[in-house]
């Protein structure tokens, strides 16, 4: 069987940023598996730019962002497979895979990085009523088609959801010379980016119709007609509010989910929120060697974000495997992280601050739009943290630095506790 | 006087920017702006009243390579957002031949505003 010291699921950016810390670390042996016959993922077919102002100072599209992590895991002789599907991920670190030139085989990892990503919610998990026809894409499928296949899916387009692949993509048909009508979105706030909003819909007078959705779609072969309709508080359609809209294109954008089957196969214990592993200040699951970094432990706005929480995980990986049999015993000190107010969740949920670094960096979401607020931590009943922010929204992850030095010597099995505050 | 709202869009942050304007007419005057977290957002500001310039970025086909059918391109700079759309249709028709680097040229000068239209991703033969 081969044999590795950590094996990387997924060569996208999380994959190769967990791969350079990994080697920079001083772990040799590293391998990552890539399942298309690039490496890169999803930044492939982002070919805007806006990308890197975090990681290089300056603004990158996504395959010249790829490029340079490319060229990094290059300059390490960092080993990967191309058009290698992973098949499963064992809880003993046994690693299945599959490629037309080696058919099934396995290989013995000592530490195992998740970062397979995220997908697109498809129309089947948004209950739209009507006919089945050809024409109805998620945004991100529109986008490849567009940009690594050069195909335009459709001319006279509507796109449901403003998050921001949908936003990117009304954008980019418009350029290509399809007629994009509106963009409408359920919530009465957008998923996306606020620059977005500004450079994709009210450059090219797009309008934006919040507090709508699609409740019927009409067509035989192609789609031929959607019906929008405003809806109420309950999210709901409000009767007598709908309008019917010719075109013979429908795109979602309506959320992602992190793509966790060999996570679930791994015995990996997901949250019931991100969808993603729950993790330690390691970003390591509850799997002992496996470490989860990137869209597949929470869906990010950034790639710069990424490739920081990528690297993190890389570093953290390689410490486990040079620390070998001596690591045990551990955790007796860990802290909880609970939330309300708000907030959705963090990474980690679970803090140990004897094997933490100096520093850590929570991220996090809300549920709901605040302005004027605090994000606040409390340690037992003493607040820790208490940062002012302008404004917080669902579609914006926000990141709360906390430093060893104010989570030591609190009482065993006690937590920690974030959450919105108004002062 | 007038006061204008800008959303910033040079990072992803999106600062709300409030803007005096002296005259709103033909040749506006900047007197203020606010509400940025950063100078890019001042900047932005000013260039977006008088002067407003957009990075445009699309894809063109490539003949020879085994991997990839199109290229990612960009502007190397910033066009007049007036000519975003003529960026594009100039590109219309063009077609690359690998092998293409990051950086190549693509289109000099297009639509005669400086720029040069670059290549954003490695195409081998």
């Amino acid at each position: 069987m081969l044999s590795y010291d950590i094996v990387i699921v997924g060569g996208g950016s999380a994959g190769l940023s967990a791969a350079v810390a990994a080697h920079d670390a001083g772990t040799g042996s590293i391998l990552v598996l890539e399942r298309e016959p690039r490496l890169g993922g999803i930044l492939n077919q982002c070919i805007h730019n806006g990308f890197g102002l975090h990681s290089f100072k300056e603004e990158l599209t996504g395959p010249e962002y790829a490029a340079r992590y490319i060229q990094m895991a290059d300059d390490r002789k960092i080993e990967r497979m191309l058009s290698t599907t992973v098949l499963d991920v064992s809880p003993k670190l046994v690693v299945t895979a599959v490629s037309a030139e080696q058919g099934v085989f396995q290989i013995e990892a000592r530490a195992v990085i998740l970062a397979m990503g995220c997908r697109e919610r498809p129309r089947g998990a948004l209950n739209i009523a009507g006919c089945r026809p050809a024409g109805v894409y998620t945004a991100g499928c529109a986008q490849k088609l567009v940009n690594i296949d050069g195909w335009l899916p459709g001319r006279e387009v509507v796109i449901l959801g403003s998050g921001d692949i949908g936003l990117i993509m009304a954008r980019r048909l418009t350029l290509e010379g399809a007629h994009v009508q509106c963009v409408a979105e359920l919530m009465p706030y957008s998923g996306g980016l606020r620059r977005n909003i500004v450079q994709c819909l009210d450059d090219f007078d797009i309008p934006l119709l919040l507090s709508h959705t699609v409740v019927g779609i009409e067509g035989k072969k192609r789609v031929e007609a959607i019906t929008l309709a405003q809806v109420g508080e309950s999210l709901r359609p409000i009767p007598g509010t709908e309008k019917r809209y010719s075109c013979d294109t429908l795109l979602l954008s309506v959320g992602l989910l992190p793509e966790n089957e060999l996570s679930r196969q791994a015995s990996v214990e997901l949250s019931p929120v991100t969808r993603g592993p729950l993790v330690d200040e390691s970003l390591e699951t509850s799997v002992d060697g496996i470490f989860a970094c990137g869209n597949v432990l929470h869906v990010h706005d950034l790639v710069d974000f990424v490739s920081e929480e990528a690297a993190h995980a890389g570093r953290k990986a390689a410490e486990y495997v040079q620390a070998g049999q001596e690591r045990r015993p551990r955790r007796e000190d860990e802290l909880e992280v609970r939330v309300s107010g708000g907030v959705r969740y963090t990474v980690p949920s679970r803090i140990s601050p004897s094997s933490m670094d100096e520093r850590l960096v929570l991220r996090l979401r809300v549920g709901q739009v605040f302005e004027d607020c605090y994000l606040s931590v409390y340690a037992g009943e003493k607040r820790i943290v208490h940062r002012r922010r302008q404004v917080v929204a669902p579609g914006e992850m926000q990141e709360i630095t906390l430093r060893r030095s104010q989570l030591e010597g609190l009482e065993p099995g006690s937590h920690l506790h974030v959450l919105v505050e108004g002062e | 006087m007038d006061v204008m709202e800008l959303i910033c869009i040079r990072c992803p942050k999106g600062c709300l920017l409030r803007v005096e304007l002296e005259a709103r007419g033909e040749e506006p005057r900047v007197l203020s702006v606010s509400g940025n977290s950063c100078p890019r957002g001042d900047e932005y500001a000013r260039k977006e009243i008088c002067d407003p310039t957009r990075a445009v970025t699309s894809s063109v086909p490539v003949r020879g390579c085994a991997l990839e059918r199109m290229v990612s391109v960009k502007t190397e700079r910033d066009v007049p957002k007036g000519l975003v759309l003529d960026v594009v249709n100039a590109l219309a028709g063009i077609e690359l031949k690998a092998p293409v680097r990051i950086g190549d040229v693509v289109l000099a000068n297009v639509c005669d505003t400086g720029v040069n239209v670059v290549a954003t991703k490695d195409c081998l033969a």
